[in-house]
């Protein structure tokens, strides 16, 4: 017997535990709208649309976006409204809010 | 309404803290319950947050009933004032004056306001963070945390990519990989760099735990109805793509993790989510001078007796900073350390429930032995480091660095490596790469973990305040 939950295309994390969120709102990011649900980190809504880096490291510029995902790893530091070194996996997004690729330690050489 | 002085403070709200503090407050004592989250259940119970509405939170979880019912008793407490729930509160270290232990916490819309709280007694809960060994391409987004993967989807609701391979060792992996799976995510191969059967050498243990062998074999069949490959004594040793995964290479392992050439074969994928089993957050503990020993695992782990004590009077710990464990575990331990606490405050004989649970926690522990050593790192996993791979992601250390300061420059151990090459200093104080420095350092097997004295970043006004109120 072949189960149908496997073919299910709309197999979601938002359907699987039954979320019915609140209005999404928009922020930016290097200025593109980016949307969220309420409550989502901004490193959650950054995934969601696919954006997985929003740093470049101090020495060889690479890209680097959450890894640990718990705030203990420090690799998803990006700039937020002007403000840098903010963990995104931490941080709630928020209606309006900038976020930017920081570059190295976020402050301008 | 109980003051910023408890009869005991626990430090986080996982399943550990959570049963300590409910169980303390049981018996009357006021409990100050310190948590950096905003909400209680930890990681393990980490839940979506409220604004997502989530109907049904049980899903991503096993064992949530357990978890609703602590919650109602922490509710109950907290509103009888036994028991103060501090949320949002990140303790960067802990002391002792006089007879009370102190905490001292960040916490506050930037969480830059500085609090201290005392307590007679302390019960450090602090839990784990994932064990990570480097390997070349790890540091390319797309590659997450086996744990973060699960984390980031149990309170935001996403996915790190749409097909995602499972990686590194350890029986959170199972669990990872069907969340996924379960969550919408295509899972080509679970990769495990040891394998099953090892388990089987100790039907002993196996048969005084079945909720484990039951647990194991709901996550096979589980995975397998999801089409998930299992591949044991297996592990990533490159990763594809330049801007973020495309694949990934998963090479034979022999024994000893050393990588057997020429058994590459690419997977393809859009995310890797990896991890090799969970190390303790010892840093409260250590930083009071509770002394640690080495666990099956490989880690540093706290020394505790029958009753969950640390060796520092006045401070007990419980759940994974005695051993990584699970669970169930975890909350026979917070309650078997409140009681402890109950009856260091209270005197009188100790409950039949004390007996019972040392019996679990014996039975449970000899689980987790056998556990952290089937999956203990093999010596020969350095090998599939490549020179220019990255230790250290943070002061982006390449193993070849840290190769010269230990061949050439004589560092002998991870102290003086990390002196000379920076490996461990930056942002997250060697949380990441720690484990892994101190294998390419050297074999001092039994050197105590690095002590931090601040457990996160802490702003200088802070701690120029805590200093003077110290003197005071």
């Amino acid at each position: 017997m072949r189960r149908v939950r496997r073919r299910d295309p709309a197999r979601t994390p938002a359907a699987l535990a039954g979320a019915e969120p609140g209005p999404g709102f928009e922020f930016t990011f290097d200025g593109h709208p980016v949307r969220a649900l309420p409550g989502q980190s901004i490193a959650a809504a950054l995934w969601a649309a696919s954006v997985l880096s929003w740093r470049t490291t101090r020495v060889g510029s690479r890209p680097r976006g959450a890894f640990c995902g718990i705030g203990s790893c420090f690799e998803c530091l990006a700039m937020v409204n002007g403000r840098p070194n903010l963990r995104a996996c931490l941080l709630p997004a928020r209606p309006g809010d900038a976020v930017t690729t920081q570059e190295g330690n976020g402050h301008a050489v | 309404m109980p003051s910023d002085h408890g009869d005991v403070a626990v430090v986080g709200a996982g399943p550990a803290g959570l049963a300590a503090a409910v169980t303390a407050a049981d018996a009357g004592l006021d409990v100050l319950l310190v948590d950096a989250a905003d909400a209680p259940g930890g990681q393990y119970y980490r839940a979506p947050a409220p604004g997502l509405g989530a109907i049904r939170p049980e899903a991503l979880h096993h064992g949530w009933s357990t978890f609703t019912a602590l919650t109602a008793r922490l509710a109950r407490h907290r509103d009888a004032g036994r028991l103060r729930h501090l949320t949002g509160h990140q303790v960067w270290a802990a002391t002792r004056t006089g007879d009370d232990r102190v905490l001292h916490a960040l916490t506050g819309p930037d969480g830059r306001e500085g609090v201290t709280l005392r307590a007679r007694r302390l019960v450090l809960a602090t839990g784990a963070v994932e064990r990570q060994l480097p390997f070349p391409g790890w540091t390319l987004p797309g590659v997450v945390g086996a744990a973060g993967a699960q984390a980031m989807l149990k309170s935001g609701l996403v996915l790190p990519g749409r097909r995602v391979v499972v990686a590194g060792s350890g029986p959170l992996l199972q669990a990872v990989a069907l969340t996924l799976a379960r969550a919408g995510a295509q899972v080509p191969a679970l990769v495990e760099a040891a394998g099953y059967r090892a388990y089987g050498r100790a039907p002993l243990i196996l048969a005084a735990n079945p909720d484990r062998l039951a647990e194991g074999a709901r996550h096979r069949a589980g995975l397998a109805r999801f089409g998930v490959r299992m591949l044991t004594h297996r592990a990533v040793t490159a990763v594809h793509g330049t801007q973020r995964v495309e694949g990934v290479t998963v090479s034979r392992l022999d024994r000893a993790w050393r990588p057997v050439p020429g058994t590459g074969r690419r997977i393809d994928c859009d995310a890797l989510a990896v991890g090799h089993g969970l190390v303790p957050q010892l840093d409260l503990a250590l930083g009071l001078g509770c002394a640690t020993r080495t666990d099956a695992d490989g880690s540093a782990v706290l020394r505790l007796d029958e009753d969950l004590r640390t060796t520092v009077p006045g401070v007990w710990a419980a759940g994974e900073t005695g051993g990584i464990g699970g669970v169930r575990l975890a909350l026979a331990e917070g309650e078997s350390a409140a009681l402890s606490v109950i009856a260091d405050a209270r005197g009188g004989r100790a409950p039949a429930r004390v007996a019972a649970l040392r019996r679990h926690r014996r039975r449970m522990r000899g689980f987790a032995a056998l556990m952290g050593a089937v999956h203990r790192p093999g010596p020969g996993w350095p090998e599939w480091l490549a020179p220019d791979t990255e230790v250290c992601r943070c002061e982006e250390v390449t193993a070849g660095a840290i190769r010269t300061a230990v061949d050439e420059l004589g560092a002998g151990d991870s102290r003086t490596a990390k002196l000379l090459t920076r490996a461990g200093m930056g942002w997250c104080q060697g949380r990441t790469c720690g484990f892994a420095v101190r294998t390419l350092a050297g074999p001092a097997a039994d050197t105590p973990p690095d002590r931090r004295p601040l457990a996160c970043p802490v702003p200088l006004s802070t701690l120029a305040r805590a200093v003077r109120s110290e003197d005071a």
